[in-house]
């Protein structure tokens, strides 16, 4: 690829996964490895 | 269902960023590629190249055409929604997660308190010993096949109850012991720092996986909002605390994490104020409250919101390229190991996998519900028996609320936050707009950051 670089779901839960307290969000969070 | 767009492409950082949605896939191109897919799926390659010919080398428009379509082939562009119907979510009512009110009482007298500074609209209290232990057992009986069980020390200030924080902690050590094992507690503990003192310190740091460590930031800005009992400002008492705590604590976990209001929309400068006083893993939350407070954050505020994370964007690409421990907590996101499809859809699990326990042994769907008698559950006692409000939370996820089925960040944000949606909207399946907004800016930072740090 000479103009696009992929850094990076279709995973489909087992459950064993894990400051906020309010603003809650799973972008940053798998123990399933 | 709703079909949303399919790809989000930005410029943030010097970088042009494609998201692919429903893949998850994030692409970093060169603008030739960011102009062509404006046109990409209503327009042939003739046409695209008759479009940019002045601007681009045509060579160079039909090989980044090329390379548009490989992706869309592989499903890593314009992907389609994944079949959701077979996920069947906490099918078995598994619980895995308890927040501890182990304190209905407080030593501080913060403004924007949602617990009614400590109290949580009650009479202040403190858990008993029992009452936890069996919280703790409960924990275990409703778990399943589940082997990483989260206990959350949270109150109110849970430090006014450290004897019962200990002693659960050890029976929680002996419950495992008698699983074979099988189960394991992760504890965390949040608090204010007032009665931080070395012993709770030690024991803190042997036992807690994380540690939430409330202030605001800069002195005046925490001291106009986080009180003592006697109505003076609480920074003086607490930094040097903190700070002793965290010398101790080596590389395990812990935030340091304020809450920003309409008084600090500069929070950048709370952030960096925490930096240079020596904390390295940093939170910083927009306050949730009624429009008739002083300090709510209003709709005229979000663009200096937005323009103010944009902004702490370019500060931390420069601070993390000299001290890779710096963190801050929203700008956080694993693009190579995150979670599943499942657990994006849900989020945190509320009223179904997670649950908040008061002093008295009630079960609320998390600690923003707690005295809102309408969302009582049950109690540790005799299990849960308001099966209504459960399964309500249960199909609540991002494929359920109609304004979160079209969105391009709802793999990453989860549908936001219930209690936010229901303290605002008086509906958690009616996500916080202004809370949306903030997210998606956070996720857009995110990702620049990484880009800019891959390379």
């Amino acid at each position: 690829m000479k103009f696009i670089k992929t850094i990076s779901l279709k995973t489909v839960g087992c459950g064993e996964c894990q400051a906020c307290k309010t603003s809650c969000t799973v972008g940053n969070q798998c123990e399933n490895k | 269902m709703a079909v949303g767009e399919r790809i989000h492409k930005y410029l943030l950082n010097d970088k042009y960023i494609v998201l692919d949605v429903n893949s998850g896939a994030v692409h970093i191109v060169d603008e030739i590629v960011y102009d062509i897919l404006d046109y990409y799926k209503k327009n042939s390659l003739d046409e695209i190249v008759e479009l940019f010919n002045a601007k681009y080398d045509k060579n160079n428009i039909v090989q980044a055409y090329k390379e548009i379509s490989k992706l869309e082939e592989e499903e890593l562009l314009y992907s389609k929604e994944t079949n959701v119907e077979n996920i069947r979510y906490n099918k078995d009512n598994v619980v895995k997660a308890l927040c501890l009110h182990v304190a209905h009482d407080c030593n501080l007298r913060c403004k924007y308190c949602f617990a009614s500074q400590g109290d949580f609209k009650g009479d202040r209290s403190l858990m008993r010993l029992n009452v936890g232990k069996r919280a703790l057992e409960f924990l275990i009986e409703n778990s399943g096949n589940r082997k990483n069980l989260e206990v959350d020390f949270f109150g109110g200030e849970p430090l006014m109850n450290f004897d019962v924080v200990k002693e659960l902690v050890y029976y929680g050590r002996e419950l495992e012991k008698k699983n074979n094992n099988k189960k394991h507690f992760r504890f965390t503990i949040t608090t204010n720092g007032v009665l931080l003192d070395d012993e709770k310190i030690d024991f803190i740091n042997e036992h807690m996986d994380n540690v939430v460590l409330s202030l605001d930031g800069r002195k005046d800005i925490n001291d106009n909002m986080r009180k003592t009992v006697s109505g003076k400002g609480s920074y003086d008492t607490i930094i040097n605390n903190f700070k002793n705590f965290v010398n101790k604590r080596g590389d395990k976990d812990y935030y340091i994490r304020g809450t920003f209001t309409s008084y600090n929309l500069d929070f950048s400068k709370d952030i960096l104020h925490f930096y240079d006083e020596g904390f390295k893993k940093i939170s910083i939350e927009p306050v949730v409250a009624s429009l008739d407070m002083d300090y709510v954050l209003k709709e005229e505020h979000i663009d200096t919101i937005l323009d103010e994370y944009e902004k702490f964007s370019k500060d931390y690409i420069e601070i993390k390229k000299k001290d890779k421990d710096f963190l801050f907590f929203h700008f956080m996101i694993d693009l190579k190991q995150g979670p599943c499809l499942a657990k994006r859809s849900i989020g945190c699990g509320a009223g179904s996998e997670y649950m908040a326990v008061t002093p008295q042994g009630e079960l609320y769907p998390c600690h923003q519900f707690v005295g809102n008698k309408k969302f009582k559950m049950g109690d540790v006692f005799t299990g849960v028996n308001n099966s209504q409000i459960r399964e309500q939370f249960k199909k609540a996820n991002v494929f359920t609320k109609e304004e979160c089925s079209t969105c391009w960040a709802k793999f990453y944000c989860s549908g936001g936050c219930h209690a936010n949606a229901y303290n605002v909207n008086g509906d958690f399946m009616k996500p916080y707009k202004t809370g949306c907004e903030m997210e998606k800016k956070r996720l857009e930072c995110a990702i620049s950051i990484l880009a800019n740090l891959e390379e």
